[in-house]
C-alpha cells in the first residue's frame, strides 16, 4: 500500500505491507535509523516519535496508519550546527551510554517540554517511566531534563 | 607518571555522545547490505525432548522465503568452546550450534529461515512442521540434583561441575563457636537485559574466502578464533567488526548458537545475512544468569567477632554450560566472603543442569549472590548478639595493615587461581558511608511505624575483582591529518570507552583531545585482543594505551629533534605540536610522514585489582500493599584513581538500579513444564524513572593500584554487588517486630506482604529471639546455637 | 516479532466499517492499536483484515449535559486527560484515566479499544461497570444499549458480536457533593494494576452513606461492583469501624487469579487495603 505523510517536515511516499509497523519503516524503508527497537511490543520506548505533535510508540502503528500525518524522528530534532539544548543537557549530565534509548528519550521529553516547559521533577519522571533505560539508571537523564527547561520556557515567550 | 592533567580526572563529556545525540549511531540493526537475507530462528517449544520430524517444504513454499538450515546442511555441528575455566569434564556439556536431535530448553535452535524480510522469514518459522517427542523436564535443580532424569545420559550426572572454597579449619571453628547460625537463602533467576537486543550481519566473500561479521561486542579476538575454527577458516581470514552496543553486562558478546549459525548461513547462500534478535527470543536465547540457593552458617564469638563460614550452595545452571558458565559458581565458593576477614571457610558450591535457558555472568557474577547470603548472615548475626549492624562490619572488615590478604583457596585450581585483596583501607569507605549517610541518627528509625510505613536501615561492603587479565593490545599511529589513532582491543559496550582512552592519549601526549580518535573492538584493527568483561577496560586497555602514548611520545620526541635539532629530550608536546626550547615547532601532521607508530601491551599476570566499598539505604515499606520505597540509597567506592568522574558517576547509578531490580522485581519464572512464564517487558519488570528516584555515588581516590601505571581499579561492577544483601537487610530490620526473614529474592509485594501478615509481636528487642522464625513461604530453616 | 500478513482497509463510514466486518470472520477492527498491536506483534490475534476506524467520523467527541457523559469510542486518554469540564462533570473518571499506562500510550490508547479488549485490570471498564455506565454497540442488525456490568462476562471476553462495532460509551451524570476514590496499585508506576478500586457514595439528610457504588479491577475475571459491599456502607455512617468492616468484606468477596505475579491471598488483601484506603480518602472529601 502506498502511504503519504510528512517526515521531519519533507513530504514522502512509501509502499508497504500493511503489517509494517511505523518504526520498520521509518528505519527500513526511509533509512532514518535513529528510532530504535527494543521490544516491539510496546513497553520500552525505544521507538518513541512524534505524530502530529503527540509522541508515541512507532512500533504500535501501522505505517499505513500515519497517511497525512507530520512525523518528526530523534533526526528532526538534531541540527547539523551545535547540538540543541536538549541535547546539550544530556551531554554535560551524561544522560546517556550506550544510546540506545536516547532517542526515545529526547523525542519524548521534548514533546513533553513543548508541552509543558514547567513540568517538575515528579512529572518527568511520571512520563519518562514510559521509557526504558538500562545503562543510567535514570537520574542523569531527569537532571538533563530539568536543566533543558529554560530553553523551551524562552520558545514560548511572545 | 603522567604530569598535569588535563583530561585524566576531568568530568570530560563523551566523544560518543554526538552521534548518538543526533540518531546517528550505528547498531548493528541499522546496517543494510545489497542481497542481504534476513534469518529468524525455529527454537524449541519444549524443555526436554527429541525431534522426530521437520518438515521445511512449506516454510520454503511460501514467496520469499530463501532457504531454510537445519543441523543436517550443517553436516558436522560443532560445539560451543568454553572461553573461561575449561576445567575437565566441562566438554561433556557443551551447547552444539543447533540442536542434532535432543531438545534441552526452551528456546533452543532447531532451524534457521533466510527470506526476503524479516517478517517473511518469520512467516517461514511458523509454517515449518515440527514433531517432538517430549521427556519429563529437569524442572529446578532438586530434580536435577536427583540425578533420576538426565540431561546428558553418557555423562551419568546433571552435576556440571563442584567448586569448594577453603580457608582455615572450618570443621573445626564451628566446633568450638559460642554462636552458630544457620539459614537458607535464595536469588533468583534473572538476566542482564541491555536495552538492544542482539543481532549480527554477516557477509561472506567467496572470492577471498573472507567472512566479515558485524555486531560483535565483548570479547570479538575470542569469537573469530572460534568462529574460525568452527567454518574451517584460518583466523585471519575472519574479521568481526564491533559497532555501537546497546549495553551488555556481561551477556551480550559471548559466543552463542548464533554467532556460528548466522556467518553458516551467509556463507551457505551467498548472501549476506542479517539476523536481529527479538525481544521475547532474547528472553529465553540470551544468557540467564544468578539463580542460586544455598544453606549456610556463620560461626561467632559473642562479641560479633567471625570465626567462620561454610555451607552449600547449589546454582541453577540452565541446560549447557555456556563460555563463561562457570565463572558464578567459581566466584561463589572463592569469594562468598567478600570484604569480610573470615579465617575459617569452607563453601561448595555445585553447578547443576536444568531444562532452562543456560546461564553465564551478568554485572558482578557470583558476588551479588555471595553478598545476598553473606550479608543475610552477618546481619542475623549482628541482630542475635545485640550488635549495631555498622559495628559488626567494623569488626570484621579486612583491615589495612592486612594487605594482601588473600581470599579462599579454590578447588578445582588450587594455589593457581589463588587470588588476594591487593590494596585499600576497608574500614576508612565504611566510616565514609556511615557518615555521610548519618547512621548514628538515622539509628533510631529501626523498625519504627512512621505515617504507615515501617521503617529500616541496613549497610553493606563489597569487593570488586577487576582488570581480569590476562592483558590487553594497543597501537598509535601519527595520522597524516595530524590526528593520532588509538587502537585498542578493549571492546565498547556503552561505557564510555572512546572518551576515557581518548583522555589518557591525550595527556601522555600532551594533546587536544579533540586530535584523539579511538578505535576499538574490530578485529582488523589490531593482532589479538581480549575485550570487556571483569571491569576490566580501563585497567588493561587504559594501561596499554598508557604505555602506547609514552613510547610513541618518545619517538615523536626523537623525530622531531632529528628534524629540528637538539636532544630529544629538549623536545615538549604542546598542543599537537613537537616544540624545541626556543619556540621552533612541527605538527603531527607535518612528523606524519615518518610513519611514527607504536605497537603496547599492557599484561597484569592474571593478577586482579580490587576496587572496595560500602553501601548504606533507608527504606519504608508499605504493608498495606507490600511496597518498598527506598529513601535514601549510598554508595561510596575507592577505585583508586578516577579517569572520568563523569562516566565512573553514570556507571555507579546504573549498576545500584541494575541491583534494585533485581532486589525487587526481576524474575525469570519457570513453570514445572520448564516453560518460561514471563516471555516479554510487560511481566519480566526492569526499574523505571519512577522506582528509584534517591541514589547516591560517592567514588575515592584513596589507593591507587599498585597493578597498573594508572593506579586505577574496575569500576564498572561494585556498586551493583551490594544491593541485594543490603535491601533485604533493610526491609528485615524494617519488619523486625513481624519476626521477618527476607531470604528470597525478588522482595516482591506479595513477599513483604506476607512478612507482616501476621500480627507484630511485642516488645521484639534487638538481643537475640528465644525461637528463630523463618518465612512460611521460603525455603528458611534456622538453627541458632547459644 | 512481525505480524503475520493481513490486509487493511480505513473505511470512510462506520456502515462500511460494520459490513467490513461482517463479510470477514477473521477481520478485526483497529484504532489507537495500543492493546491490538501487541497482540499481532506475539501472533497471539492473526486477522485476515484490520478495519481502521481512523477515518469515521463522529467518533471522537466528549459530550457533556444533563444526561451525563457521553464518550465517543475514538476519544483517546489524552483527550479526556486535556478536557477541563470533567474536572467537575467526572472527577472520577478524569482521577482515573490520569494513572492509565504510559505518556505515549495515552496519545494513542481509546475509549473504545478499552471496552472492546476488556483486560480484567483495565481501568475504564472499571469506571464504566462502577459508575454503571452503557455502551452503544452497532453492528449489521442495526444499533444496540449494553450495560456496563452485562458487557464483560470472562478475562478478554465481552458480549461484542463480531460484527459490532462500539460507537459510545455514556457514563450516567455525575452529581455534585459525591463522595469518591480510585486506587489501584502496581509494582511500577503504569503497568497494569495487581488490583484496584473505584468507588462513591453520596449521603441522606443525616450524612448516611447513600447509593454506594463500589468496583473492583484485577483482582477478578472482569471489572466487577461489590454488592455486598455497597449493601453493607449504605445506611450507615462512615467511620472507622465501618471502614475495616467494608475492607473485611471486599477481601472475602473477591475471588482473584493466582499468577505468577502474586497469589490470591496477597490480591484480596490488597483490594481490603486498597478499598480501606478509598474510603478513608472519600470521606475526607467531596467533588464540587
Amino acid at each position: 500500500m502506498q502511504v503519504n505523510f510528512k517526515l521531519n517536515g519533507t513530504p514522502v511516499v512509501v509502499d508497504v505491507e500493511p503489517r509494517m509497523h511505523l518504526a520498520d519503516c521509518l528505519r527500513d524503508e526511509l533509512r532514518q535509523t535513529g528510532t530504535h527497537l527494543g521490544c516491539e511490543h510496546g513497553v520500552c520506548g525505544a521507538c518513541t516519535v512524534i505524530v502530529d505533535g503527540a509522541a508515541i510508540r512507532s512500533c504500535l502503528m501501522l505505517a499505513v496508519q500515519a497517511e497525512g500525518s507530520s512525523i518528526v524522528t530523534v533526526e528532526g530534532l538534531s541540527t547539523e550546527e551545535a547540538l540543541t539544548p536538549l541535547q546539550t543537557a544530556f551531554r554535560k549530565h551524561h544522560a546517556l551510554q550506550c544510546g540506545f534509548c536516547t532517542p526515545g528519550m529526547l523525542t519524548t521529553a521534548h514533546a513533553l517540554l513543548a508541552d509543558e516547559p514547567d513540568a517538575d521533577a515528579d512529572r518527568i519522571r511520571g512520563v519518562l517511566s514510559g521509557n526504558l533505560c538500562r545503562c543510567t539508571g535514570y537520574i542523569p537523564i531527569i537532571d538533563a531534563v530539568l536543566d533543558a527547561r529554560a530553553a523551551y520556557r524562552k520558545i514560548d515567550k511572545p | 607518571m603522567i604530569g598535569t592533567n588535563r583530561y585524566i580526572g576531568s568530568p570530560v563529556e563523551r566523544i560518543e555522545d554526538l552521534r548518538f545525540l543526533r540518531g546517528r549511531g550505528e547498531f548493528v540493526g541499522d546496517l543494510q547490505r545489497g542481497g542481504m537475507l534476513h534469518a529468524a530462528i525455529l527454537r524449541s517449544p519444549i524443555a526436554h525432548g527429541r525431534i522426530r520430524g521437520l518438515d521445511s517444504e512449506p516454510a520454503r513454499a511460501i514467496p520469499g522465503v530463501r532457504a531454510v538450515i537445519t543441523a543436517a546442511e550443517i553436516g558436522a555441528v560443532p560445539s560451543i568452546p568454553l572461553r573461561l575455566l575449561p576445567l575437565p569434564g566441562t566438554e561433556r556439556f557443551l551447547q552444539p550450534v543447533i540442536a542434532t536431535g535432543r531438545l534441552r530448553y526452551v528456546g533452543e535452535p532447531i532451524a534457521v529461515v533466510l527470506a526476503d524480510s524479516a517478517a517473511r522469514a518469520e512467516d517461514g518459522v511458523g509454517a515449518i512442521v515440527l514433531d517432538v517427542e517430549e521427556l519429563p523436564p529437569v524442572a529446578d535443580r532438586r530434580v536435577s540434583g536427583r540425578h533420576e532424569i538426565l540431561l546428558f545420559e553418557e555423562s551419568g550426572t546433571n552435576l556440571a561441575m563442584t567448586f569448594t572454597g577453603v580457608l582455615g579449619d572450618a570443621e573445626a571453628a564451628f566446633r568450638d563457636a559460642p554462636y552458630v547460625r544457620r539459614e537458607c537463602f535464595e536469588v533468583q533467576r534473572h538476566t542482564a537485559l541491555p536495552m538492544e537486543p542482539r543481532g549480527l550481519l554477516a557477509e561472506w566473500d567467496s572470492t577471498q574466502q573472507r567472512m566479515r561479521v558485524l555486531g560483535a561486542a565483548k570479547v570479538p579476538f575470542f569469537n573469530r578464533d572460534t568462529l574460525a575454527a568452527m567454518l574451517g577458516l584460518a583466523p585471519a581470514s575472519v574479521d568481526l567488526i564491533e559497532n555501537d552496543v546497546g549495553g551488555g553486562f556481561g551477556a551480550r558478546g559471548e559466543f552463542y548458537p548464533e554467532d556460528f549459525l548466522i556467518p553458516f548461513a551467509a556463507r551457505h547462500v551467498g548472501r549476506p545475512v542479517r539476523w536481529l534478535e527479538d525481544r521475547r527470543e532474547h528472553l529465553t536465547a540470551m544468557n540467564h544468569a544468578r539463580q542460586a540457593d544455598c544453606e549456610v552458617e556463620i560461626a561467632c564469638r559473642r562479641d560479633g567477632t567471625i570465626l567462620g563460614m561454610r555451607g552449600e550452595i547449589f546454582v541453577d545452571l540452565g541446560a549447557y554450560v555456556r563460555t563463561n558458565g562457570l565463572i558464578q559458581p567459581r566466584t561463589l565458593a572463592q569469594c562468598f566472603s567478600g570484604p569480610y576477614r573470615v579465617p575459617n571457610l569452607h563453601m561448595v558450591v555445585r553447578a547443576l543442569l536444568t531444562n532452562k535457558t543456560p546461564s553465564g555472568t551478568y554485572r558482578g557474577p557470583g558476588r551479588y549472590e555471595a553478598s545476598f547470603f553473606c550479608e543475610r548472615l552477618i546481619e542475623l548475626a549482628a541482630v542475635d548478639l545485640g550488635l549495631d549492624s555498622a559495628e559488626m562490619r567494623r569488626r570484621n572488615l579486612i583491615g589495612a595493615a592486612e594487605m594482601p590478604y588473600k581470599l579462599a583457596r579454590l578447588e578445582p585450581g588450587g594455589a593457581a587461581v589463588d587470588t588476594e585483596c591487593d590494596s585499600g583501607d576497608y574500614g576508612e569507605v565504611l566510616e565514609r558511608c556511615l557518615a555521610e549517610f548519618a547512621w548514628e541518627e538515622k539509628r533510631t528509625l529501626q523498625g519504627r511505624l512512621i505515617d504507615g510505613r515501617y521503617h529500616g536501615i541496613a549497610v553493606a561492603c563489597f569487593i570488586e575483582g577487576a582488570g581480569a587479565g590476562p592483558k590487553e593490545s594497543a597501537r598509535l599511529e601519527l595520522e597524516p591529518d595530524g590526528t593520532v589513532a588509538v587502537y585498542v582491543g578493549s571492546a565498547a559496550v556503552g561505557q564510555g570507552l572512546e572518551t576515557v582512552m581518548a583522555q589518557v592519549a591525550a595527556d601522555t601526549l600532551g594533546t587536544p583531545i579533540d586530535l584523539v580518535r579511538v578505535f576499538h573492538g574490530s578485529t582488523p584493527y589490531l593482532n589479538e585482543g581480549y575485550g570487556a568483561f571483569a571491569s576490566r577496560s580501563t585497567v588493561l586497555g587504559g594501561s596499554a594505551v598508557y604505555e602506547g602514548a609514552k613510547s610513541l611520545l618518545e619517538k615523536i620526541r626523537g623525530a622531531a629533534a632529528a628534524r629540528l635539532g637538539g636532544p630529544p629530550d629538549d623536545i615538549e608536546l604542546v598542543d599537537g605540536r613537537a616544540r624545541t626550547r626556543d619556540g621552533r615547532s612541527l605538527s603531527f601532521a607535518d612528523l606524519a610522514a615518518d610513519g611514527l607508530r607504536v605497537d603496547a601491551t599492557f599484561q597484569n599476570n592474571n593478577k586482579l585489582t580490587y576496587t572496595y566499598g560500602s553501601a548504606v539505604a533507608h527504606v519504608a515499606v508499605d504493608l498495606g500493599t507490600g511496597q518498598v520505597e527506598v529513601l535514601d540509597f549510598l554508595v561510596v567506592e575507592d577505585v583508586g584513581r578516577i579517569v572520568n568522574p563523569l562516566t565512573l558517576h553514570g556507571q555507579a547509578i546504573g549498576g545500584v538500579v541494575q541491583g534494585l531490580g533485581g532486589a525487587f522485581m526481576e524474575n525469570l519464572v519457570y513453570d514445572a513444564n520448564g516453560q518460561l512464564l514471563t516471555g516479554t517487558l510487560a511481566d519480566y519488570l526492569i526499574p523505571t524513572a519512577s522506582d528509584f528516584p534517591r541514589i547516591r555515588a560517592i567514588a575515592l581516590e584513596n589507593h591507587p593500584s599498585p597493578s597498573n601505571p594508572l593506579g586505577v581499579k574496575g569500576a564498572g561492577e561494585g556498586p551493583i554487588i551490594p544491593v541485594g544483601g543490603l535491601m533485604a537487610n533493610a526491609v528485615g530490620n524494617a519488619l523486625a517486630s513481624f519476626g521477618a526473614m527476607p531470604n528470597q529474592l525478588p522482595l516482591s509485594p506479595a513477599r513483604v506482604w506476607r512478612m507482616g501478615a501476621e500480627a507484630p509481636v511485642e516488645n521484639l528487642g534487638k538481643n537475640a529471639r528465644a525461637e528463630p522464625v523463618s518465612d512460611a513461604a521460603g525455603p528458611g530453616r534456622s538453627q541458632i546455637r547459644r | 516479532m512481525k505480524p503475520a500478513p493481513f490486509e487493511y482497509q480505513a473505511p470512510a463510514t462506520l456502515r462500511e466499517a460494520v459490513d467490513l466486518l461482517a463479510s470477514d470472520p477473521e477481520a478485526m477492527v483497529i484504532a489507537g492499536g495500543q492493546s491490538l498491536m501487541p497482540l499481532l506483534a506475539l501472533r497471539l490475534a492473526t486477522p485476515s483484515l484490520l478495519v481502521d476506524l481512523r477515518r469515521v467520523p463522529g467518533l471522537d467527541a466528549i459530550a457533556i449535559d444533563d444526561s451525563g457523559i457521553r464518550l465517543g469510542a475514538r476519544v483517546r486518554w489524552r483527550d479526556i486527560e486535556d478536557d477541563r469540564r470533567l474536572e467537575t462533570a467526572h472527577p472520577l473518571l478524569r482521577e482515573t484515566i490520569a494513572q492509565v499506562a504510559h505518556y505515549q500510550i495515552r496519545n494513542r490508547g481509546t475509549v473504545g479499544g478499552s471496552l472492546a479488549h476488556a483486560d480484567p485490570a483495565a481501568e475504564l471498564p472499571g469506571i464504566a461497570v462502577t459508575c454503571d455506565a452503557e455502551l452503544t454497540l452497532v453492528g449489521v442488525a442495526g444499533t444496540r444499549m449494553v450495560r456496563a456490568g452485562d458487557f464483560f462476562t470472562g478475562p478478554l471476553t465481552t458480549v461484542r458480536q463480531h460484527d459490532e462495532i462500539i460507537t459510545e460509551l455514556h457514563l450516567p451524570f455525575w452529581p455534585s457533593g459525591r463522595r469518591w476514590a480510585f486506587r489501584e496499585f502496581a509494582q511500577r508506576r503504569g503497568d497494569f494494576s495487581l488490583a484496584g478500586i473505584a468507588l462513591f457514595y453520596g449521603e441522606d439528610q443525616e450524612g448516611r452513606v447513600a447509593n454506594a457504588h463500589v468496583g473492583v479491577i484485577g483482582a477478578c475475571d472482569r471489572p466487577q461492583r461489590l454488592m455486598e459491599v455497597e449493601a453493607l456502607l449504605n445506611g450507615r455512617f462512615i467511620d472507622e469501624g465501618l471502614i475495616r468492616e467494608a475492607a473485611e468484606t471486599s477481601a472475602r468477596t473477591v475471588d482473584p487469579p493466582e499468577d505468577l505475579h502474586a497469589p490470591a491471598a496477597y490480591r484480596r488483601a490488597l483490594v481490603a487495603t486498597l478499598i480501606e484506603r478509598g474510603l478513608r480518602s472519600a470521606a475526607q472529601h467531596r467533588s464540587a
